[in-house]
C-alpha cells in the first residue's frame, strides 16, 4: 500500500474541489492534495462547451473550460498537488485517511490532517422516477448525452424529446439542434420551468424548440431502439390524463430530471446527512457533522450557477486549512438554520456561533414560484436581514447575507409577500 | 453446410445446462440462439430464485425436477463459480384465513419431499425478519429457497460447455427444421444450415414455433409477464428472507428478497399477454406490486428504486411441463411448459435430456476429459484492500474503476469482453460484470463502456448495440 501524507486532502478535482484547494493553499496550509478519478482536472465542466460560467464571479461569459482552467492555473501556481485517475473507495472520517486505487500506485492511502469532500452530484434516471414502457437503446440522461457529443464526439440521436426542463436539458436541446439533431420537444412535468430562464431564451425559444409544461412522458415505446413515446398533460396532482395521451416519434429520449448529490462515501463515512438536499448538513465553514470534515459543491447541495460554487468552496477549503493548522476555535453553540414561508432548504443547515462578527451567506430554493417578494431571515421575532427579489422560483438560487453576530437561539428563513 | 451431432435451439438455462451435460460425452453439440448473447429471454429477466418445488404439483415432471436441482446447487456453484446463497423464505400468514391454509400448504410440500418445510410463529418471523407487518400470525419457512445471479449461472453453464467443446452459434435464429424419412436432418439457420441427427427445442417463449417447424405443434406458448422493481442497496427497509405472500386461487403473489448483490427485489405481476416481444412495464402493473408489497413489508420504499424491468414466462396451454420425444420423429425431442420455475429446474433438465437421449438410443460415451469447473472475473469491489493492491500490482486495470456505483474496473470489464463467448454488447458487458447495474444505471460508465468495447471490438461505436441488432447505441459522428 502507497503512502501519502498532506495537511488537507480534496476529494475531487471539480470546479468544488479546485477552489477549496486554492482557498486552503492560500490559507496557509503547507500541502494540499486534490484526488481526481478522471485523468484530468475540471470535473463535469470539462463536456460543459458552452458559454454563460462566471458572470458573477469575473463579470465575462466563459465556457466550462474556460472556467476551470483559471482555477487549474492558479492551483498550479500555488503547488496544490493532484493525483489523477484516481478513484476513492473509502473516507475515514475519524482518522481523516482516504483511501484510493489508481493504475500506477495501486491502493493509495492518503493520511491528511483535514479533507474536503467534493464529489459533486449524479444525474436522476429515468428509473428514478418510474417512467414505465420498454428499454430500447436511445435512452440517455442528459448529462451522459453531453458527454457522448462534447467529449466522445458522437451523435447520441437523430430525432430527440427531452423529459424534464433543467439546465442541462435546454443546454443539450440547444447542442443536438447545432450538431443537426431534430429536437421536437422538452416536456416538464412541473407548469413551470426547472432550470435558468436565461436558458429557456437562448436554447429553446431561440431554437423554436416547443416546452410543454405540466405534462409528462407515460410510455417509451421501442424493443431495440426507441421508437417514440406517448405523452400526456398531468392534472393538479401530477397524475397524467391518459385520455389525453399521444404518441411522439423520436428514436432518442434524454432525461434531465434532477441532480442527486453523490454522498455514498459521505454516509459510509458515518456523517450526518441532510434528508431535503440529499447533501451532509453542513454549518458555515462548510463543515460536516464530523470535525475536520468539510464539504462543499454539488455533494452538499446542487447549485445552478458554478460561480456559487467556486465562493463556496472557497469557504471550505479555507476552514480547512484552519482546522489543518489547529486554528479552528469549536463553537459555543450551534443553531439549525430553519425553513419559513416557501424555503425549501437553507445552506449551510447550522450556524456554529462564536460572538464574533461574521458575514455568512445563506443559500436557499423556494418551493414555488413568486413574484415581488422580500427575502427575511429572522433570529427570533427580529429580523437581522432582508432582500428584495422582483421574483423567485425554485431553478434559481436565492442568498442572502447575514451577520452571524445577530443571531441569537434561532434562525429562520423565509419569503415575504410584498 | 455446418456439421454436428446435436443442436440445442435456445441458449437460456435450459438450453445451456443440457449443453453442458451433454459435454461430458463425446458427441458434437451446437447451440444456436437468435439473440446476441447467451441467457436467452425468460432466463435474464426473473426472480433470481433457485426453489425447492414445495408449492410445485405433486409428481408433476416440473416438481420431480425442480425438487432434484435444488440440492444440485451446492455443487455446481462450486464448480462453475456462481453467486448463489442459501437465505431461505418466510410465507407469513396475516389473516385467519391465510393461517388458516398453512397446514395445507406444509402438507403439500411434504407431498413434494420437501420435508425440511417448518412452522415458525409471528414471534418467530418477527425476529428474523424486523421488517414484516406486524400484524403476522406465523407461518412456514422454507429453508432452502436461494438466490442467485441468473445471468452469470447461464454464462457459467455455456462457458463450461464451450470450454469441453460446446460450439455456440449466437445471433442465428432457427428459419426452418428439415427432416427425411421421419428422422431429423437438418436445421437452418439465417446463419447458415446445420446438419444434425438430433434437434433439442429448448426455445422457451418460442418453443411452439419452433416445433410447428416439425409439425408437432401440440400447444401454444402464452407469455406471462412479471413485471419487477430493484432498489437500491441503500435503501432503509430490507428483508433478509425471500417473503412470499400465501397463494391465493388466482395467484402466486407478489414477493421481495435481496438479490445476491445486495439490491431489494420487489414483483412480480402475472399478467397473460399475446405477445412475445412485449417487455415493457406499466403505471398499473407497478403501482399493483406497491399495493400488494405493502401488505407483507408496510415500510417498503419504492422510491429508492433504482430499475424497474419485466420478463416474459413462457407458459403453455395447455398447461405443464413437458418433455416429448416421437415414434414418428426420429432424434428431435421437444421441451415445452418450462415456466418461472425454469431457471431452477435447468440443471436437473440437463441430466433429464441426457438420459432421453440414451433412451432414444444416441450413440454417446463419456468422455475422460471433461472439464468440470470453470472461473469467473475476480470482482475487486469484493476483495480486501490488500488484495485490491495486488490485483493492481498484476493488472494495472484493475486500478482503472469505470462503474462507480459497483466500482466495477476496466480489467474486469476487458475480461468481460474476451473471455469466450464475451460480451458483445453494452448489455452484455453489464450481465457479466455488472457495470451500469448500480444506483446511476450506466449515467456515469456507459458512454465509457461503449468507447471501451468499440476500441476492443475493433469498430466504430456506431456498430456497438445496447443487446441485438438494431439497438445502436450512437447514430454517427458530430459535425457529420
Amino acid at each position: 500500500m502507497y503512502k501519502m501524507k498532506f495537511d488537507v486532502a480534496v476529494v475531487g478535482g471539480g470546479p468544488a474541489g479546485l477552489a477549496a484547494a486554492i482557498a486552503a493553499k492560500k490559507e496557509g496550509a503547507e500541502k494540499v492534495l486534490i484526488i481526481e478519478r478522471d485523468n484530468a482536472l475540471g470535473g463535469i465542466l470539462q463536456q460543459c462547451i458552452h458559454p454563460g460560467f462566471g458572470l458573477t464571479r469575473f463579470n465575462e461569459e466563459l465556457s466550462g473550460p474556460e472556467y476551470y482552467s483559471r482555477f487549474i492555473d492558479e492551483a498550479k501556481a500555488l503547488g496544490v498537488e493532484t493525483l489523477l485517475n484516481a478513484m476513492v473507495l473509502e473516507v475515514n472520517a475519524e482518522a481523516k485517511e482516504v483511501y484510493c486505487v489508481n493504475s500506477e500506485y495501486g491502493m493509495v492511502l492518503v493520511q491528511a490532517k483535514s479533507v474536503v469532500l467534493a464529489m459533486g452530484c449524479r444525474e436522476r434516471t429515468r428509473a428514478n422516477i418510474v417512467v414505465p414502457g420498454t428499454r430500447p437503446a436511445g435512452l440517455y440522461t442528459a448529462g451522459s448525452a453531453q458527454r457522448l457529443v462534447n467529449r466522445q464526439n458522437v451523435m447520441v440521436g437523430k430525432k430527440v424529446v427531452i423529459l424534464g426542463s433543467g439546465d442541462i436539458g435546454m443546454i443539450m436541446a440547444r447542442r443536438m439542434t447545432l450538431e443537426g439533431a431534430k429536437v421536437v420537444m422538452v416536456v416538464e412535468l412541473m407548469d413551470y420551468l426547472a432550470g435558468l430562464t436565461r436558458n429557456r431564451v437562448q436554447c429553446l425559444d431561440d431554437f423554436g424548440i416547443p416546452l410543454k409544461l405540466a405534462h409528462t412522458i407515460t410510455r417509451i415505446v421501442g424493443n431495440e431502439r426507441v421508437e417514440g413515446v406517448y405523452i400526456a398533460p398531468v392534472d393538479g396532482n401530477k397524475k397524467p390524463i391518459t385520455d389525453k395521451e399521444e404518441f411522439v416519434e423520436c428514436d432518442t429520449v434524454l432525461f434531465s430530471v434532477g441532480l442527486i448529490p453523490e454522498n455514498e462515501l459521505t454516509k459510509n463515512a458515518g456523517i450526518e446527512m441532510n434528508r431535503i438536499t440529499n447533501g451532509p448538513s453542513v454549518n458555515q465553514y462548510m463543515e460536516t457533522s464530523k470535525a475536520g470534515v468539510f464539504a462543499c459543491g454539488n455533494v452538499v447541495h446542487v447549485n445552478d450557477l458554478v460561480d456559487n460554487v467556486s465562493s463556496e468552496s472557497e469557504q471550505a477549503g479555507r476552514f480547512a486549512a484552519k482546522y489543518a493548522k489547529g486554528e479552528l476555535s469549536t463553537a459555543e453553540k450551534t443553531v439549525v438554520c430553519q425553513t419559513g414561508r416557501n424555503v425549501r432548504y437553507v445552506c449551510p443547515h447550522k450556524i456554529a456561533a462564536t460572538g464574533e462578527s461574521e458575514k455568512v451567506a445563506l443559500y436557499f430554493r423556494v418551493l414555488s414560484p413568486e413574484e415581488n417578494v422580500k427575502l427575511v431571515v429572522k433570529s427570533g421575532d427580529e429580523v437581522i436581514a432582508t432582500k428584495k427579489e422582483l421574483r423567485v422560483n425554485p431553478g434559481e438560487m436565492c442568498c442572502v447575507k447575514v451577520d452571524v453576530a445577530k443571531v441569537d437561539d434561532t434562525l429562520t428563513v423565509e419569503v415575504v409577500k410584498e | 453446410m455446418l456439421k454436428t451431432d446435436v443442436v440445442v435451439i435456445g441458449a437460456g438455462a435450459v438450453g445451456c445446462a443440457i449443453a453442458r451435460e451433454l459435454s461430458k460425452y463425446d458427441i458434437r453439440v451446437t447451440v444456436v440462439d437468435k439473440n446476441e448473447d447467451v441467457g436467452g429471454d425468460a432466463s435474464k429477466s426473473n426472480s433470481a430464485i433457485i426453489h425447492t418445488g414445495y408449492d410445485a404439483t405433486p409428481d408433476s415432471l416440473e416438481s420431480q425436477l425442480v425438487v432434484a436441482a435444488n440440492p444440485m446447487y451446492d455443487e455446481i456453484v462450486k464448480d462453475l463459480d456462481v453467486p448463489f446463497k442459501r437465505i431461505g423464505a418466510i410465507l407469513p400468514a396475516f389473516t385467519q384465513e391465510q393461517f388458516d391454509k398453512l397446514p395445507e400448504i406444509k402438507a403439500k410440500a411434504f407431498k413434494n419431499r420437501v420435508y425440511d418445510v417448518e412452522y415458525k410463529s409471528g414471534a418467530e418471523l418477527l425476529e428474523i425478519e424486523p421488517n414484516l407487518n406486524p400484524e403476522v400470525k406465523g407461518g412456514l419457512y422454507i429453508p432452502r429457497e436461494s438466490i442467485i445471479d441468473p445471468f452469470i449461472l447461464v454464462q457459467a453453464l455455456a462457458e463450461n460447455a464451450n470450454a469441453n467443446g460446446v460450439e455456440f452459434l449466437l445471433n442465428a435464429k432457427v428459419t426452418d427444421i428439415k427432416t427425411e424419412n421421419s428422422k431429423i436432418k437438418s436445421v437452418v439457420t439465417t446463419k447458415g444450415e446445420i446438419e444434425t441427427t438430433y434437434v433439442i427445442n429448448s426455445a422457451g417463449l418460442y418453443c411452439d414455433e419452433i416445433a410447428e417447424m416439425v409439425g408437432k405443434a401440440e400447444y401454444k406458448v402464452v407469455a406471462r409477464k412479471g413485471q419487477f422493481y430493484i432498489l437500491d442497496k441503500k435503501t432503509n427497509c430490507q428483508v433478509n428472507y425471500i417473503v412470499l405472500p400465501i397463494p391465493t386461487k388466482i395467484t402466486k403473489g407478489k414477493l421481495m428478497c435481496p438479490t445476491i448483490h445486495g439490491n431489494m427485489l420487489v414483483g412480480p405481476t402475472a399478467e397473460d399477454q399475446e405477445s412475445k416481444v412485449d417487455k415493457s412495464t406499466s403505471a398499473e402493473g407497478l403501482a399493483s406490486i406497491e399495493k400488494d408489497v405493502r401488505n407483507l413489508i408496510p415500510n417498503v420504499n419504492l422510491r429508492d428504486t433504482i430499475t424497474q424491468y419485466s420478463g416474459l414466462r413462457p407458459n403453455r396451454n395447455p398447461e405443464g411441463l413437458h418433455v416429448d420425444t416421437y415414434e414418428d420423429l426420429q432424434g428431435y425431442i421437444n421441451l415445452s411448459g418450462v415456466r418461472s420455475t425454469g431457471l431452477t429446474l435447468s440443471v436437473a433438465m440437463g441430466k433429464y435430456v441426457a438420459q432421453v437421449m440414451l433412451n432414444i438410443g444416441a450413440k454417446m460415451v463419456l468422455k475422460d476429459n471433461f472439464i468440470k469447473t470453470r472461473k469467473g472475473i475476480v470482482k475487486f469491489s469484493e476483495q480486501s484492500r490488500e488484495e485490491q493492491d495486488k490485483l493492481i500490482q498484476e493488472n494495472p486495470l484493475y486500478g482503472n474503476v469505470i462503474c462507480r456505483c459497483e466500482t466495477i474496473t476496466e480489467a474486469e470489464i476487458l475480461q468481460a469482453i474476451h473471455r469466450p463467448l464475451g460480451a458483445k454488447s453494452v448489455d452484455g458487458v453489464k450481465r457479466r460484470v455488472r457495470a451500469g447495474m448500480g444506483r446511476c444505471q450506466a449515467g456515469f460508465c456507459g458512454p465509457k463502456v461503449l468507447e471501451i468495447l468499440a476500441r476492443e471490438l475493433g469498430v466504430a461505436p456506431t456498430q456497438i448495440n445496447k443487446h441485438n441488432d438494431g439497438s445502436y447505441m450512437v447514430t454517427g459522428k458530430t459535425r457529420e
